[in-house]
């Protein structure tokens, strides 16, 4: 039997009375996708922030499998080390790629920055290795010294994607990454990420309110209302033999998935 | 020959909490088996749950009771896919149970040969012999060459559903599940897929299927199980 990768248990964060997410469980393996879907204020994000560690849960545990296969909380790893998962093994995309890239240093940068947090000094192989995700996102070379200040909104994001995935992580945490996109764009970015996680195989836990999207990428499915986890399971017995009153409500407000 | 595919007393409804949490009874007490090299097609008039035993089969559906067995052709050992959770439900599906259903699901972008090809690259293989096994199967469904490489978002109902009976038949699944594979094709390229399940057999495949062409049924059905039996629209 496989390790889980990220293991979570009894998640809870309360913002004073309010409630963000109430006992949340659940595992992420190896190579799976799992979404998150539930609609504005389901609590999603407020769940992906703490078990991406940038923000500290109320109660309950989310425990890490390093590549040497220690298991570890992540409430006792140092600030360092937290800081040192999220630019190596982790990546985080957002919604607004402004929040996940630095608009005014060049798109080379953008990628480069998170390799020389690995260590990589030499100049050449970081231009080398910048210049081959750009292609692989589908930027072309003579933009590698623009800034995304510059980018159209697909473009940025799939700058966002490349300077994630350039440390080749094990778990990538998305948030919404195709909203706010036309269809078009949308479509190319979801065939972009879909393509590299399988050939990275990736572990990616994304969070989305567009069932299409979930549909599309995930193996796995949590469906979240009012801070808790009301359905999970299989992504296409959720949506096509929905259980829960919620769930049904959601598939049958959309014209097809 | 020990069937490798046995369903046991499956039973099946759909709440709709939307509509006043009414219950819709689709079948109940389903029983019947599967072995090696059969070609078992369920019978019976449209809506009586057909599909819906199909589904469930493969794990798409939730199953409410009863049991559906599968046995591993090499080791014996059974797995009961109605209560296994889901990844054991993605392994199977991975190694155990093929699945053609009625419509291609389209993916933006992903060309033909590669929705061929895909199931293969998962199980494995190298991109280069998964991408030239989906060729020769486009070719003997005489899906025209110039297509290959287009998605088929814009093909024709027989040109999806002739890539969608591909990528179906790409692999050596023990079981296979066929939901009306013929039903959009002209009369030649009905007897290449007859042509296709027929050598399944031959190999040992296990095959369940629908199928509402009378000359089909006759061709390739060992055995027909009556769907109506089972119906539980009838009773509600």
């Amino acid at each position: 039997m496989t390790t889980p990768l990220l293991t979570v248990r009894g998640l809870t964060k309360r913002y004073g009375a309010r409630i963000g997410c109430e006992a949340v469980s659940f595992d992420v393996y190896p190579g799976e996708v799992l979404a998150v879907v539930g609609e504005s204020g389901s609590g999603k994000t407020t769940l992906l922030n703490c078990i991406s560690a940038r923000l500290d849960a109320t109660s309950g545990s989310v425990a890490y499998t390093f590549r040497d296969g220690a298991v570890r909380d992540l409430a006792d790893l140092s600030e360092a080390e937290r800081r040192f998962l999220m630019r190596t093994d982790w990546g985080f995309v957002h919604q607004q790629a402004s929040d996940g890239l630095r608009m005014r240093v060049s798109a080379g940068a953008n990628v480069g920055e998170r390799l020389m947090a690995v260590g990589e000094r030499h100049y050449g192989n970081i231009r080398d290795t910048a210049l081959d995700w750009l292609d692989r996102v589908e930027i072309q070379a003579d933009r590698i010294d623009d800034r995304p200040v510059a980018f159209s909104g697909g473009m940025r994001q799939r700058l966002q994607i490349a300077r994630n995935l350039v440390t080749r992580p094990r778990l990538v945490f998305m948030d919404e990454p195709t909203g706010g996109l036309d269809v078009s764009v949308q479509a190319r970015l979801l065939d972009l990420i879909r393509t590299l996680v399988s050939e990275m195989g990736l572990s990616v836990v994304i969070v989305t309110h567009d069932l299409a999207v979930a549909r599309l990428l995930s193996q796995r499915m949590i469906v979240m209302k009012d801070g808790r986890v009301i359905e999970e399971g299989l992504t296409d017995r959720i949506l096509d033999d929905p259980h829960h009153a919620y769930t049904q409500l959601l598939v049958a407000s959309i014209p097809e998935v | 020959m020990s069937p490798l595919l046995s369903v046991r007393g499956v039973e099946k409804s759909f709440t709709m909490h939307l509509r006043g949490s009414v219950r819709l009874p689709v079948v109940a007490n389903v029983s019947f088996h599967v072995a090696g090299g059969e070609c078992v097609v369920l019978g019976g008039a449209s809506g009586v749950g057909k599909s819906s035993i199909l589904r469930m089969i493969y794990g798409n559906y939730a199953v409410d009771a009863g049991a559906i067995l599968l046995t591993d052709p090499e080791s014996g050992q059974t797995t009961d896919l109605a209560g296994a959770d889901p990844r054991t439900v993605i392994d199977l599906r991975k190694t155990r149970i093929g699945y053609v259903s009625q419509f291609l699901r389209a993916i933006p972008r992903v060309p033909a040969i590669d929705v061929v090809a895909e199931p293969l690259l998962s199980r494995g293989v190298g991109p280069a012999d998964a991408r030239e096994r989906a060729r020769e199967l486009l070719a003997r469904l005489n899906l025209p060459e110039a297509l290959f490489e287009l998605p088929p978002a814009t093909f024709s109902g027989g040109e999806k559903q002739r890539v969608n009976i591909a990528r179906g038949f790409i692999t050596d699944h023990p079981i296979l599940l066929l939901d009306e594979p013929t039903a959009s094709l002209d009369a030649e390229n009905r007897d290449v897929v007859c042509d296709m399940i027929e050598a399944k057999m031959a190999a040992g495949t296990a095959i369940l299927g629908i199928f509402h062409d009378d000359a089909v049924r006759a061709r390739i059905a060992t055995r027909i199980v009556d769907v109506s039996a089972f119906s539980a629209r009838r009773a509600a």
